[in-house]
């Protein structure tokens, strides 16, 4: 005999395996393993091929490749004997899944052994079929597996009903075979196959509204009379647990009503007595008990209205929420979440319980609860809701505080009733966690600070005192130093004071302090020192008294090994030592930032659900009107503190100097026009948010730089330089900064020029792609970065009926030339009456602009009142050149 | 639905492993050690529930063994609590107090088991006794064909003495 293919017994490897000490010798000892079996399959061994594979199972299962037994698997299968077929079976369904092609070999095998006189064969490969069967198979097998749902042995039955879930899921056409064949099992006594039958009627119904209707129809009746036979019956050891008997039935049972009776009321009237027997009936105090009310209270929730069953199912909640057992209190939370949309009146009852879980020790608990209140804020309760949370943000566990925050950041910004409330609870979130507040966070609340006038003052003092105490936060200390940059001067002199501040005292030096011990600390991340240094310049005007200090730190910085630093400390010396008269006009105060604009900026970011992220939502009330500079729409800057044409060079600079974040592409390099000058006015005009401020700067007065991010600014710089084309435009920049004013306001002005001038044709104005008595679109357009031929149209939908779209969908189509993509809509739910509406991007490629114009098919259908509605219509209208 | 079953050892060695969904091989290991990571670590006292990629997974630990169940987001959460137990309970009844050892030694027949409790994720027998009636019957068919094959190679090997 080979010495190797008679190798070791199963127990005797599992065992050596089991003795080794580190990795390196399992892998000595599997390897070996795995050699004699490697030359027993190439011998075609016989005698062994079973332990072989069972040895392979285990080895697998210590996740080592066996590929190379499942052809092994395959002949055990096709083998005569119950022992080689059980084992093989066995291989089949550990070592392959449903992706193998192998798998199609074993096709012809299984149906010889579904149509076998031996019902455990049968047995074996019904098991098989129904854990890793392909498409390609179920349509093969599924007519064997519809025969053996009627044979007389029942645990065949409740194999093939199984067998026939795995089947119809596959393969959703071939539902309406089985549906009389599974209705015929919903009569039978044995619970196996009872509950087989249930769970592939159940399954049915998902896949096919045809099945839910004839369930509902032939089934509800006897479903309702088998869950009371079952409630009432009398002890019945083989199926008790925990004095009830079978919980497993009763559950599936539950649920199956539950489908048959959702948004039907007859349905749900047949079964309105046994769910409220089960809800008053069933004992409590074991899990099995709990599991059949939570699923009773699931159905009740989602069969038609029948209001004393909904304060039957409110009432368990309510118990459950206030149950020990962390398990109850998890799926109490995770219903209500569910029970809100039916009752939330009846939630909020709760709200005190839910608030404590929030604080629970268990995190999946805390993440559910904390959901929960997300949903439960309103107007009302945002103040105390916000409160107890920012309380418990400072104790909560660390690898919480995350989502804590993101979801307070979202509550404050959604509902907050006034501007100087919303302005505390974010500094209060900033001095507590400000490291784990994501950047569009603070990013938003400085557009809230910089748009509330009458509290700057307030706001500054606010975040100076914070620092003091809460150094530490990032995102605290990139807030603070922003607004100490700008309104550093009403720190100082107590500018618009409120009532209810302490008037404190801080001097100039003191405000500089802050800069100072930012710009110094070595923990300060690199964006925070760029914030603080241009911050710095600012205030060297602002605190003229301080300059010779201010300059003294920047200069400090001249040998930083962050050239971001070092080139914007060089060049800011320069402005301080130098042109002294200019500079007030340079670093002036940031324009008031657009609200609308910039929480318009990401659509793309809006969470569906308003569940999920925050940030994104930046709904604050009282927008500024947006400035109408259409070019500046067009380009999709985003902006409205883009200089007016008229600006004057000094003007100009300060926007461009204003507080700059971290290094993100800017806008106006991935932005695209066709015609190139428009390219130079697309960097200078780019300053709409903080994140591309800074870059912009970098394209005015960097010069001689290499570094990655700046080389393509550079780049652009020159082609400005070059493509301007009136001279003092295309003087070299370093000169910019030596013979400041005349070169910058006569550069600005002619590109102000052009900006007027310039190019008309790519002032797309929106267009009213269709309209009906019911439905109106708007599309507004703008230009996909990097590609000409690509439009990027944001579609608005406003609903002109009195009644709420649900379930909306938009869909359309374009001629070949053009491709099409569709993103996700804002949301699926339209408003009556226009209070609302969806938006939806499409971005549109068009491979023969300038040639042949865009053109689309609209197809809009929605539910009204359940009633399907549709729109067609046709857009020909699209602004040329797109 | 559920779509795997695992049975994960204190010290984070898999002593079972069933996918009722497709996984391939790479994604199967990571989703075990990602698993294993998360639940080995949560103390005794908290639910038995993980949030994990949109899925929930049930978990409950009998000695030194982790049952681990992933399932739909609506799935019932209790009941499959209840299902753990009953897989155990059968377990233990097959084995006699069954101990991590046997489930080593032993892991095709727990796979059996397994096979006669769940078919593609779903429940199929609600009463102990009928699968332990179901395993026995063919665990005999495997003795008889054991010993038959055991008779025919004496009887051989008699004839060519």
């Amino acid at each position: 005999m080979n010495p190797f293919s008679s190798g070791t017994r199963l127990r005797d490897m599992i065992r050596s395996i089991r003795a080794c000490k580190t990795a390196a010798e399992e892998r000595a000892v599997v390897r070996k393993e795995c050699a004699a079996i490697r030359s027993a399959v190439s011998e075609n061994d016989n005698d062994y091929r079973h332990r072989n594979l069972a040895k392979l199972m285990f080895i697998h299962m210590l996740g080592y490749p066996t590929h190379f037994g499942q052809m092994e698997c395959l002949k055990l299968i096709a083998s005569s004997g119950f022992p080689e077929k059980r084992i093989g079976y066995l291989g089949l369904m550990l070592l392959l899944d449903e992706r193998q092609e192998v798998l199609m070999l074993v096709t012809n095998s299984v149906k010889q052994d579904l149509n076998h006189s031996n019902q455990y064969i049968v047995g074996l490969a019904l098991c098989a079929l129904g854990n890793i069967c392909s498409a390609e198979m179920a349509r093969d097998l599924a007519p064997e597996v519809e025969r053996l749902l009627q044979s007389r042995d029942p645990n065949i039955r409740k194999k093939a009903a199984l067998c026939s879930i795995r089947i119809v899921k596959k393969v959703p056409d071939l539902a309406e075979n089985f549906m009389s064949p599974a209705a015929v099992l919903l009569k039978e006594k044995h619970h196996g196959v009872l509950i087989t039958g249930l769970q592939l009627c159940t399954d049915l119904c998902k896949v096919s509204e045809e099945a839910l209707d004839y369930f509902r129809k032939k089934c509800t009746e006897g479903l309702v009379k088998v869950l009371k036979d079952v409630v009432n019956s009398p002890y019945a050891p083989e199926y008790d647990i925990a004095g009830i008997t079978d919980p497993f039935l009763h559950i599936r049972l539950l649920r199956l009503l539950r489908i048959l009776g959702h948004g039907d009321a007859d349905a749900s009237d047949s079964m309105n007595d046994i769910l409220a027997q089960v809800a008053t009936k069933t004992e409590t105090n074991k899990n099995a008990g709990n599991a059949i009310l939570y699923e009773c209270v699931q159905t009740i929730m989602s069969i038609e209205d029948n209001s004393g069953l909904r304060v039957l199912a409110i009432n368990i909640l309510g118990r459950f929420l206030s149950n020990r057992d962390n398990n109850i209190r998890y799926v109490a939370l995770n219903m209500l979440m569910k029970a809100i949309q039916v009752d939330a009146q009846a939630v909020q009852r709760h709200r005190a319980t839910i608030l404590e879980c929030v604080k629970d020790l268990d995190a999946s608990i805390r993440k559910r609860a904390l959901e929960l209140i997300y949903l439960l804020v309103n107007e009302t309760n945002v103040k105390p809701l916000t409160k107890e949370l920012i309380d418990y943000l400072e104790v909560s566990d660390e690898e919480f505080k995350g989502d804590l925050t993101a979801k307070i950041c979202s509550i404050v910004e959604k509902f907050s009733p006034e501007k100087i409330w919303y302005i505390d609870q974010m500094l209060k979130v900033l001095s507590e966690a400000g490291n784990y507040v994501k950047n569009e966070v603070w990013h938003a609340l400085i557009v809230v600070i910089s748009n509330a006038s009458d509290l700057h003052g307030y706001t500054v003092r606010s975040l100076f005192k914070a620092f003091q105490t809460s150094g530490d936060q990032e995102s605290l200390v990139r807030v603070a130093v922003w607004c100490i940059g700008e309104y550093g001067e009403m720190l100082v002199n107590n500018i618009g004071m409120l009532d209810i501040e302490d008037p404190v005292t801080v001097t100039e030096s003191d405000a500089v302090d802050v800069l100072e011990i930012v710009m110094k600390r070595h923990t300060s991340e690199i964006d925070t020192r760029e914030m603080s240094l241009i911050a710095l310049l600012k205030l060297s005007s602002r605190f003229p008294a301080c300059s010779e200090r201010i300059r003294d730190i920047i200069v400090q910085n001249k040998g930083s090994l962050v050239l971001e630093l070092q080139q914007r400390s060089i060049e800011f010396n320069s402005i301080v030592a130098k042109h002294q008269n200019i500079r007030s006009a340079l670093v002036e105060r940031m324009p008031v930032l657009d609200e609308t604009t910039y929480s318009g900026k990401r659509p793309g970011t809006l969470p569906a659900t308003g569940s999920t992220s925050t940030g994104a939502s930046l709904n604050i009330p009282n927008g500024v009107a947006k400035s109408a500079l259409p070019l500046v729409d067009l380009l999709d800057l985003g902006s409205d503190d883009a200089p007016p044409p008229s600006s004057s060079g000094g003007d100009f600079l300060n926007d461009l100097l204003g507080i700059g974040v971290s290094p993100t592409p800017s806008m106006s390099g991935s932005s695209k026009s066709p015609t190139k000058g428009t390219d130079v006015l697309l960097d200078l005009l780019s300053i709409g948010t903080p994140p591309a401020q800074n870059n912009f700067s970098n394209d005015l007065l960097s010069m001689s730089t290499n570094n990655g991010p700046s080389f393509s600014s550079l780049e652009r710089t020159q082609s400005l330089s070059s493509q301007v084309s009136s001279p003092p435009g295309a003087a070299p920049m370093m000169d910019l900064l030596d013979s400041l004013s005349p070169t910058v306001s006569m550069t600005s002005n002619s590109l102000a020029d052009m900006n007027l001038t310039g190019d008309n044709g790519l002032v797309h104005q929106p267009i009213v792609a269709f309209q009906s008595k019911s439905l109106k679109i708007m599309f507004s357009f703008s230009k996909k970065p990097g590609s000409p031929q690509t439009t990027l149209i944001t579609a608005t939908f406003t609903n002109l009926s009195s009644n709420d779209y649900t379930e909306f969908l938009f869909q359309a189509a374009v001629p070949k030339f053009v491709q099409l993509q569709l993103e996700t809509a804002s949301s699926n739910t339209l408003p009556a009456s226009g209070n609302g509406s969806i938006t939806q991007t499409l971005s549109v490629t068009n491979s023969q602009q300038g040639q042949k114009a865009l053109a689309m098919r609209l197809r809009v259908q929605y539910k009204v009142n359940g009633e399907e509605g549709l729109e067609l219509g046709q857009v020909n209208n699209f602004p040329h050149g797109l | 639905m559920i779509h795997f079953v695992l049975l994960i050892s204190r010290q984070g060695k898999v002593r079972l492993t069933k996918w009722y969904s497709p996984y391939t091989q790479k994604e199967r290991t990571k989703v075990i050690r990602e698993l294993s990571g998360v639940i080995l670590t949560r103390g005794p006292k908290l639910c038995n529930f993980v949030e994990w990629r949109g899925y929930k997974v049930v978990y409950k630990r009998y000695a030194s063994l982790y049952f681990c169940m992933c399932i739909d987001e609506d799935d019932n959460e209790l009941e499959v609590l209840e299902i753990i137990h009953h897989f155990v309970e059968i377990l233990d009844r097959y084995f006699g107090s069954v101990c991590e050892l046997d489930l080593i030694f032993n892991f095709h027949k727990a796979y059996y088991i397994l096979d006669e409790l769940l078919i593609a994720g779903e429940l199929q027998e609600t009463s102990k006794k009928t699968v332990a009636r179901l395993i026995a019957a063919q665990d005999s068919l495997v003795e008889t064909a054991k010993e038959q094959a055991g008779s025919i190679s004496n009887i051989i090997a008699q004839a060519t003495k």
